[in-house]
């Protein structure tokens, strides 16, 4: 049988030259409101465990998208790294550019530095001393309508990162910052939508706002969360491949957050797929859809709908039982042992799928799965 | 009378607001057989939504149907009077599955309950009778009956989008509507319910028309396709025709926007600008300001639909011989 050396590590992913942002054993657990009755029984403390160790790291210049089903921690991973949620555990490393961290590490002696790799152990920035890696560090949020003060113009709601962080030292220099970022939108000519509010302009041009209030302070890594699936999938190609002629344009790295596999696969470089809180695979996109090893993926995959009338009635095989457990109450060892039907027909594996979880291993190169089915024996 | 069941004849919705008339639904003609499932797709605010609450004759204030006939089972339900429409026609003839409705089951109210009563007021049953058939409606969509029981609030989102399922089915209809049954939805629980449909229309024979802005959801079970731009129909046709022949420039466009996992890798479409606002559409062909093929003469005439090869219609000078 299988023997398990004690302490083996919870994944196999390393630290990386090529890496901006590296992530390792990221938690975040946001504890549930206890009735006073339940404080006087002294009923244990309940977590919802939003994210529940994920590791990975992120290339310099590439896309890596990070999917699953809502709810399995997708858009509290992306608050996590950029500090917009409180870590609950893990680490997070980033790589400035040479400028920041030469400026932070001398404003800031006692700043978390990884030495060899210049770069920032930014878990252990404290939130107050975070504001200037939000320079560098910006997030698109899911809903272009929501994400948008209604009360401010356009220029306005682009004018206000670079007051916050003191960019433009005139109000003409920022006017002139703000007419160059609709350009770089192609909201143009600028002075069209400077002075509308965000219900004067179609939700296409608000995401491209959206993308353009991001864009103001030159980020080198944005997480993109969900930022065209509020949309019409008519003008969803537009946006997506505005934000890939910005990424080469300015060199931008992308943490891309989506449910949709297949549009994953026309922008992503390397995909990582979570349930419930943690990465269950990782690896090249193509290589990840095309031949899916873990069981959720292969779920996953089976189920979405192809633009394809030669599929009608057909009844789609989707291997998985049960439904998606609370995230209150995660199932111990492998989290995904009570739909996963790969377990049913290796029964041998059952003491071990339900007791310890599986690390998040390379099977072959650049591709990690997280179940015992793949570990050696 | 051809052997369709339903066959809708330039209906017109209007909604009279403050602002203005929204033509939200501007003249469509649809048609559906027994046992088929027709696919109506279009951009958010074209008019899905309203052409479906027509049909089933329950549009919202300040919205009226202005014109058009509806013929059901070869008679024109829309000049039945309510009385009689809700009767005769609604749930038993044409039921319909809402847009968000899995949010409109009563919080306070057992599921079982909820599928029975209109069993008793309706078709009279016994409360012992309502509650064996609420057993076998809920089995025919996959829930354990003794799910009857519980609350709303006890229920996945999949599992009450399948309580309005079976509700939508209770009085044996032979059409149901089924507006964005899955949007709020999950992949694996999407897959299921589109699982659950093909079921129901090869096991009960009942015509389907799915709407939805998915075409890829479309193609799952649509024997025709329907495609809505504007208050109007543009193209329609067998989905063969629309999937591997799409005439209309925004056909065109729509397919060629969707992604896919599987297969070739070809760069996606986009159809630049937004729709128009329906209470001042642009004049001629409301697609011309953001075709790309657009000729002059579109923007002055609206183009007719017309049957360009066998069952499939398309609206737009391009086809038509009369236009030069
Ligand atoms: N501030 C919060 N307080 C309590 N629970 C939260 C909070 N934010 C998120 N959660 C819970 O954490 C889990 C993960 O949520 P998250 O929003 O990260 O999921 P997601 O993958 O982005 O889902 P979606 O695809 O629906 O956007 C969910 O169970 C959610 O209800
Ligand atoms: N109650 C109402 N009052 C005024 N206008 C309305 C009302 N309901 C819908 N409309 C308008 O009618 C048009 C068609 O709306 P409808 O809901 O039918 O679109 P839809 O195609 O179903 O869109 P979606 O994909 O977003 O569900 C839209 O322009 C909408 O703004
Ligand atoms: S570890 Fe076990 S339960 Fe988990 S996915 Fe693999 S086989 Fe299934
Ligand atoms: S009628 Fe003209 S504008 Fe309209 S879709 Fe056809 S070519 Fe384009
Ligand atoms: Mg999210
Ligand atoms: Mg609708």
């Amino acid at each position: 049988m299988i023997r398990l050396s004690e302490g083996m590590p919870e994944h196999s992913l390393k630290l990386d030259k090529k890496s901006i942002l590296y992530v390792e054993n990221l938690k975040t657990w946001f504890p549930v409101r206890r009735s006073i009755i339940d404080v006087v029984r002294r009923k244990p403390r309940l977590y919802i465990r939003a994210v529940d160790g994920v590791s990975f790291d992120i290339k310099e210049g590439e896309v890596f998208a990070l999917a699953g089903e809502s709810g399995c921690g997708k858009t509290t991973t992306g608050k996590a790294i950029l500090r917009l949620v409180e870590l609950t555990d893990g680490k997070v490393i980033y790589r400035p550019s040479k400028h920041l961290f030469e400026e932070l590490t001398s404003t800031n002696p006692s700043i978390p530095v990884v030495d060899k790799y210049m770069g920032i152990e930014i878990s252990r920035v404290p939130a107050k001393n975070f504001k200037p890696l939000r320079t560098e560090m910006q997030i698109i949020f899911q809903d272009p309508y929501g994400s948008l003060n209604p009360r401010l113009t356009i220029y306005e709601v682009l004018e206000e990162p670079l007051v916050i962080h003191e960019i433009g030292s005139t109000k003409d220099e920022r006017a002139e910052l703000v007419s160059r970022a609709l350009e770089m939108v192609k909201l143009t000519p600028p002075e069209e939508f400077l002075y509308r509010y965000p219900h004067m302009i179609s939700g296409g041009q608000r995401q491209r706002v959206v993308i353009a209030r991001a864009l103001m302070l030159r980020p080198r890594f944005i997480v993109a969360d969900e930022p065209v699936s509020m949309l019409d999938v008519s003008i969803r190609a537009e946006i997506l491949s505005l934000m890939m002629d910005l990424k080469k344009q300015l060199g931008l790295t992308y943490l891309f957050i989506t449910h949709d596999l297949a549009l994953a696969r026309y922008i992503a470089d390397r995909l990582a797929v979570m349930y419930l809180g943690k990465i269950v695979e990782l690896g090249d996109t193509m290589r990840v859809i095309e031949n899916p090893l873990h069981p959720y993926t292969k779920a996953l995959i089976s189920a979405i709908p192809e633009p394809d009338p030669r599929n009608r009635l057909k009844i789609r095989d989707v291997p998985i039982k049960g439904e998606v457990p609370s995230a209150l109450m995660i199932p111990p060892g492998c989290r995904f042992h009570t739909r996963c039907v790969a377990l049913e027909r290796s029964p041998e594996l059952m003491e071990l799928c339900t007791k310890k979880e599986p690390p998040l291993i390379e099977v072959e190169p650049g591709h990690y799965v997280a179940c015992w089915l793949y570990c050696k024996k | 009378m051809s052997e369709n069941l339903l066959e809708v004849r330039d209906i017109k919705t209007f909604f009279y607001t403050a602002k203005g008339i929204v033509r939200a639904v501007d003249g469509v003609s649809i048609s559906i057989g027994k046992g088929e499932t027709l696919g109506i797709a279009g951009e958010s605010g074209c008019g899905k939504s309203t052409l479906a609450y027509s049909i089933i004759r329950l549009v919202p204030p300040p919205g009226k149907i202005v014109g058009g006939e509806a013929f059901f089972t070869g008679r024109d339900v829309l000049k039945l009077s309510e009385e009689e429409f809700r009767r005769e026609v609604r749930w038993k003839g044409i039921s319909m599955i809402f847009q968000g409705a899995m949010n409109a089951l009563n919080p306070v109210y057992k599921v079982g309950d909820q599928i029975a009563e209109p069993l008793v007021l309706h078709k009279g049953l016994s409360k012992a009778e309502a509650y064996k058939r609420t057993y076998e409606l809920l089995q025919m969509v996959g829930i354990d009956p003794r799910r009857a029981y519980n609350y709303p609030h006890e229920l996945s989102g999949g599992m009450k989008q399948r309580v309005m399922i079976a509700m939508a089915l209770s009085l044996s209809p032979s059409l149901v509507i089924a507006d964005e049954p899955t949007t709020a939805l999950d992949v694996v629980i999407q897959a299921q319910i589109m699982n659950l449909l093909k079921n129901l229309k090869k096991e009960l024979g009942i015509s389907i028309i799915l709407i939805t802005h998915d075409l890829a959801l479309i193609a799952e079970i649509s024997d025709r396709v329907a495609i809505m731009y504007a208050g109007k129909i543009v193209e329609h046709g067998l989905s063969e025709q629309i999937y591997y022949n799409p005439l209309h420039p925004y056909t065109r466009g729509l397919v060629l926007s969707v992604p896919k996992l599987r297969g070739e890798l070809r760069e996606l479409a986009w159809i630049p600008g937004a729709p128009p606002d329906l209470r001042q559409p642009p004049p001629g062909c409301r697609f011309h300001p953001r075709c790309n093929v657009m000729m002059p003469s579109c923007a002055k005439e609206e183009p007719p639909l017309i049957e360009v090869e066998p069952g499939h219609y398309v609206a737009c000078w391009l086809y038509s011989s009369g236009s030069r």
